[in-house]
């Protein structure tokens, strides 16, 4: 377990292009133990970029990644590809994840902890998103994560679930003093779970803590106005997008 | 006592060759990778007609030509410029005709025919060591690579940022798979080896829960149309690989059709 000032993660003038087309430049971003950083930004911003170099999944143009040689990742994909002709249960998907012996709590453990024990032996193609996500987070969390990476782990769940989610994140956070980084665009929610926010479109538009990002005119800009609590919000995202011509054009998910 | 010298051979080298073709068929449907095991195969030839030429060891020359195309592939599927399904059907097809090509140059006696559809009763008690041999070691790779092989096949960055070494094991997938095309190819021939694959493992997927439970049936199925097909190959005298096949997919259709009568009656 790591001290509460240790540094999981350090980035410093991160900048990443592809086909001489700037996705990322020169972000700077760290995480300690125990904390909860939140990535939010527009769609196609870099976030998930961002998520995939920190992973070494993807590597940077410049820039130097510093991630603390005893991390050990537990990630959830944006959406993960489940196809039918794979036969497996939740159980044996969740067998399939593996920690090292003194940390490893079994997987009828964390089938408790998250109330799914219902679903051991379904099908892990026949899951709803909620319980679905409920399993990634367990596959997660098998692995004794000291650092949980979540790509937009709420979409799909409805309010309710988001906020249940949230909670449960700080939750994890004390129980197993992990720092959590995840993007999200459920910005009123997350505000609440969160430690420190940075703001993302290709740089960093701002950052520090929610009160603070919350008033930044960069956010503001990008995202707009913060909802406040009294009023009912009609919370919705477009599918597609009109362009000038006045065709309609599909807006892909992810960035 | 003629007839059992000739079926024991075949039948206890052709089950052995179902069991590792199972595993790796199994794997050729998670990975949607059908096609690429029909370019393999084709490829085979390729690697009957550089043996002959060169008299170097057929079966050899066919497992090398296998995994030289698999890296070949891997390496060209890099860049996007050419989608992975025409260069497999660049790669299947150029390597065939070259294959058939330079088999007619050899100015020997080919017997085509049995490199195509399978020569599994020329099978002897002396080959069956390093057909035997030869799938236990594509089974004991599988045991103790199964967990990384799985967590690849499901997703392929989860995988690596847990730690499996993707590329190697997509390396590995491949040269075991070239082996086994290489055993298959006496089984069943050329032109059949994926149905020898992806048939019983197909027909598996019906009562399958698990990836195991998967392959242990595909690898039952297999070693069933085995037995079927030579038993009916000897009784018609008719050819032993065709006949595998035949009984294989006679087993395919017969799951389908049971899994939709049991679907019916659920609703």
């Amino acid at each position: 377990m790591f001290e509460t000032t240790e540094t999981l993660l350090n980035l410093k003038q991160v900048s990443f292009q592809i086909n001489q087309q700037s996705i990322l430049s020169q972000i700077d971003l760290h995480l300690n133990a125990g904390e909860i950083l939140t990535l939010v930004g527009p769609n196609g911003a870099g976030k998930s970029t961002l998520l995939k170099i920190i992973l070494g999944l993807l590597k940077p143009s410049s820039g130097s990644i510093h991630v603390h040689p005893q991390v050990r990742f537990g990630y959830i994909p944006q959406k993960i590809t489940l196809d039918p002709t794979f036969p497996i249960t939740v159980r044996r998907y969740l067998q399939m994840a593996r920690a090292p012996k003194a940390l490893y709590k079994g997987v009828d453990y964390w089938l408790a902890t998250l109330e799914i024990e219902y679903l051991a032996s379904a099908a892990l193609q026949s899951l709803s998103g909620g319980e679905l996500q409920r399993v990634l987070l367990a596959r997660a969390l098998l692995r004794a994560p000291n650092l949980l990476v979540l790509d937009e782990p709420t979409q799909g769940l409805d309010m309710v679930g988001q906020q249940a989610f949230y909670q449960r994140l700080g939750q994890l956070r004390e129980q197993l003093h992990c720092g959590i980084l995840l993007v999200s665009h459920d910005l009123h929610l997350v505000m609440a779970a969160t430690d420190r926010v940075i703001c993302i479109h290709h740089h960093v538009c701002c950052s520090g803590c929610p009160e603070d990002v919350r008033q930044h005119p960069e956010f503001l800009q990008l995202l707009g106005a913060f909802p406040q609590p009294a009023l009912a919000v009609y919370q919705h995202h477009h599918d597609h997008q009109h362009h000038l011509s006045g065709h309609v054009e599909t807006v892909i998910s992810g960035s | 006592m003629l007839l059992l010298s000739l079926f024991l051979p075949a039948l206890i080298g052709g089950c052995w060759v179902a069991l590792a073709a199972a595993p790796l068929g199994a794997f050729v449907i998670w990975r949607k990778q059908a096609y690429f095991g029909d370019a393999l195969s084709h490829s085979a030839l390729l690697g009957v007609a550089l043996g002959l030429l060169f008299h170097l060891s057929v079966n050899g020359m066919v497992m090398g030509v296998c995994v030289v195309l698999s890296i070949a592939l891997m390496l060209l599927q890099r860049q996007r410029m050419i989608s992975s399904d025409a260069l497999l059907g660049v790669i299947a097809h150029f390597s065939l005709a070259l294959g058939l090509l330079l088999a007619s140059v050899t100015q020997q006696n080919v017997d085509l025919m049995s490199y195509l559809f399978g020569d599994i009763l020329a099978v002897h008690w002396a080959d069956l060591s390093w057909m035997i041999s030869a799938v236990c070691l594509v089974l004991a790779i599988l045991w103790v690579l199964w967990p990384h092989l799985l967590a690849m096949t499901l997703d392929v960055e989860l995988a690596q940022v847990e730690g499996t070494p993707v590329f190697w094991m997509q390396l590995v997938l491949m040269v075991l798979t070239a082996i086994t095309v290489a055993l298959a190819m006496k089984v069943v021939g050329i032109l059949l080896i994926t149905a020898l694959m992806v048939i019983p493992a197909a027909s598996a997927r019906y009562w399958a829960k698990t990836p195991e439970q998967m392959v242990i049936i595909a690898g039952v199925f297999g070693c069933l149309s085995i037995f079927m097909g030579l038993l009916f190959s000897i009784t018609i005298d008719a050819p032993a690989g065709p006949a595998i096949v035949v009984a294989a997919g006679s087993i395919f259709f017969m799951a389908t059709l049971s899994q939709a009568v049991s679907c019916r009656r659920s609703k």
